[in-house]
């Protein structure tokens, strides 16, 4: 006891600076690290469970082997190495890097627009890449379910025009209004979805097929689609961790982030298409997966605080944390049936969400 | 030190104008102050001296260079501004808005260092705000919530400070005390400080330079003593004979009383003691 309290922090060492008002940068790079390091470990985790059980360090010995200056000899079948590597690690990686494109888009909208409702779809790209990707499937092209295909090009292309629409209805010369652009992304996003309601209840046979994209899926999910998702989450990732001090002082309001040294509508614009883009390239291969994006930024601001420096990189982990959970749940809970993904992050996320809710009630939410 | 020069400004919200032909000057350790009734543009003025809105014609010059040409990370340290009833975000605390001061001094990826804590700190000390540090914004008054902007503009270091009724929430000692601050401030690091005030009793005494504007236009420019005249007061405010002497420092004061404030009436006003000047 003595010695611990000897190790503790001497009080008067910055005191009469202010400095113990703000975390140091270290602690809180230590809480990234330390949720990086859970993501390895749910990851690993999640690859051991299926309809095949391996064991955990089975699982890990594999999954090590294939770091690169890693040398195990396999004492493991080939094929339990096939089942790890081919079939449940892109699932899982997929899963990740959705949960992870979500959250972050979902953390960078509720920045960029102030409002504490906005989520990756609030400007009209999962209406878009709906709208697409229902066409694909009712194109009398056979793309082989809906696996890597027409309709995920179709659906991503949806996606972006929705939302090039929706921007150029709501930009008034060089100024975009961010309540035009939520007004604007809503009523498009509805009208999108009547046509999508109603190609889907004409759609007779494929309508199974529509309605499991429409709720999300990582079934069939392969290395090639993580291939194509991984660059625009780690591209996108870095630009808007870019402008994320400017994320913070533009929740003063537009005015007031001008006087302070923000290039308003540049940010806009920038935080804009990145946060589309990875948004459009998560759904387009898995569908809707709504709840996350909205979710995750909340929780995490709840545990950890408004700072959009660490509130975008720690949603960025948590919400592939809970993606692969999520996904872990949906194939595992009534196998061999899947139960699309979509309706599992609400029954999981919700209880999650109001249980720091109200652990932290006493704290203003927004 | 920083000269600021307006030349011929004239502001617009669409097609309706709203400011026409503004000429002024503010030099390093001046305090100028903008005076008129509501509506007249003085917010406009503030906000168009800081870049955010663009006039429609003419130009605000810094040391000779059109500000519309400064990138706005320049423009932000060498310009504060204190704007009328600022929205805070409600989760953040206290200090972190403070420390957004420190925005425009700050590179792509830099964490505030502890020489920008120090800053930020004694920010919080001239404007007796340092207690309310850890307090999240959704709790304070609308007094707290204008000295911590002001404790902002102190932390962002800016060469001139521009400030939109920024007693406008606050009880006379509060007034007082941020005045004396910005005033002190003014002497000491050189600022040039525009200042709009819709009290113009703390104008004439606070100001070294008063521009009174009516109707989009300048009606008079110059000391308090000049512009804070019986005549001005009652032809831009409809006030007639309030205009007074400070019995302390001679400064105009203005002075009303019931029915006072009627369009330039024919008749006098009967009751008064006082020998309006």
């Amino acid at each position: 006891m003595l010695i611990m309290s000897d190790n503790r922090p001497k009080p008067s060492a910055r005191e009469g600076s202010g400095a113990v008002y703000l975390p140091h940068w270290r602690r809180r790079v230590y809480t990234v690290l330390g949720l990086l390091l859970l993501t390895g470990v749910v990851v690993t985790f999640a690859t051991t469970v299926g309809s095949v059980q391996i064991p955990f360090f089975t699982t890990f010995r594999i999954l090590l082997s294939q770091l690169p200056l890693v040398d195990i000899t396999p004492s493991w079948p080939g094929t339990t190495e096939t089942i790890i590597l081919e079939i449940r690690l892109p699932r899982i990686i997929l899963a990740g890097l959705v949960g992870a494109a979500l959250a972050m888009a979902g953390a960078t909208y509720q920045g960029l627009f102030r409002n504490p409702l906005a989520d990756p779809y609030l400007i009209g790209v999962a209406q878009g890449a709906a709208l697409g990707a229902v066409i694909g499937f009712l194109l009398p092209i056979d793309s082989r379910g809906w696996g890597f295909g027409i309709i995920p090009m179709l659906a991503f292309t949806g996606a972006l025009v929705s939302v090039a629409i929706v921007y150029s209805l709501a930009r008034v010369g060089k100024v975009l209004p961010v309540t035009t652009l939520i007004l604007a992304g809503v009523a498009l996003g509805a009208l999108w979805g009547a046509i999508v309601s109603y190609l889907t209840i004409t759609s007779g046979e494929t309508m199974q097929g529509i309605l499991f994209w429409l709720m999300g899926s990582f079934a069939l999910s392969e290395w090639s689609e993580v291939r194509v998702v991984l660059p625009y989450v780690v591209g996108g990732a870095t630009v808007i961790l870019l402008y994320s001090r400017s994320l913070n002082v533009m929740q003063l309001d537009e005015e007031q982030a001008q006087q302070l040294g923000i290039n308003v509508e540049k940010v806009k614009l920038i935080l804009l298409i990145v946060s589309t883009l990875i948004t459009a390239a998560a759904v387009s291969f898995v569908g809707i997966i709504g709840f996350v994006g909205m979710i995750i930024p909340h929780a995490v601001r709840l545990l950890w605080g408004p700072d959009h420096r660490f509130l975008l990189p720690l949603s960025l982990l948590t919400g592939a944390i809970f993606m692969v959970i999520v996904d872990l749940v949906a194939r595992t809970i009534l196998a061999p049936t899947e139960i699309p993904v979509g309706i599992i992050t609400a029954i999981c996320g919700v209880p999650f969400f109001l249980y720091v809710l109200r652990r932290r009630r006493t704290a203003v939410f927004f | 030190m920083i000269k600021l020069e307006v030349e011929n400004l004239s502001l617009a919200y669409g097609r309706n104008v709203v400011m026409k032909d503004l000429n002024f000057q503010v030099s390093p350790g001046e305090m100028v102050g903008l005076i008129g009734p509501n509506g007249t543009g003085k917010s406009t003025i503030i906000k168009a001296m800081s870049h955010v809105i663009r006039p429609h014609s003419g130009k605000i010059l810094l040391d000779g260079k059109n500000i519309a040409e400064i990138p706005r990370s320049e423009l932000a340290r060498l310009i504060g501004v204190v704007p009328q009833m600022p929205l805070l975000p409600s989760t953040f605390t206290v200090f972190e808005i403070v420390l957004m001061g420190r925005n425009p001094h700050l590179g792509l990826f830099q964490y505030e260092s502890a020489r920008d804590m120090d800053i930020t700190w004694q920010a919080m000390e001239k404007t007796a705000t340092q207690s309310l540090a850890e307090r999240r914004v959704g709790e304070l008054s609308g007094g707290e919530i204008q000295r911590i902007v002001i404790a902002r503009v102190l932390t962002q270091q800016p060469k001139s400070i521009l400030l939109d009724e920024p007693t406008a929430n606050l009880d006379i000692n509060h007034q007082v005390e941020i005045l004396d601050l910005i005033k002190g401030l003014c002497r000491e690091a050189n600022l040039s400080v525009v200042i709009t005030l819709h009290d113009l009793n703390l104008a004439a005494q606070y100001c070294d330079r008063l521009i009174l504007i009516n109707k989009g236009r300048v009606h008079a420019q110059g000391t308090p003593g000049q512009v804070i005249s019986s005549s001005n007061i009652g032809e831009v405010y409809g006030a007639e004979d309030c205009v007074y002497v400070h019995p302390v420092n001679g400064l105009p004061i203005v002075l009303v009383k019931e029915g006072n404030n009627q369009p330039a009436g024919p008749e006098d006003i009967p009751g008064s003691n006082i020998t309006p000047v």
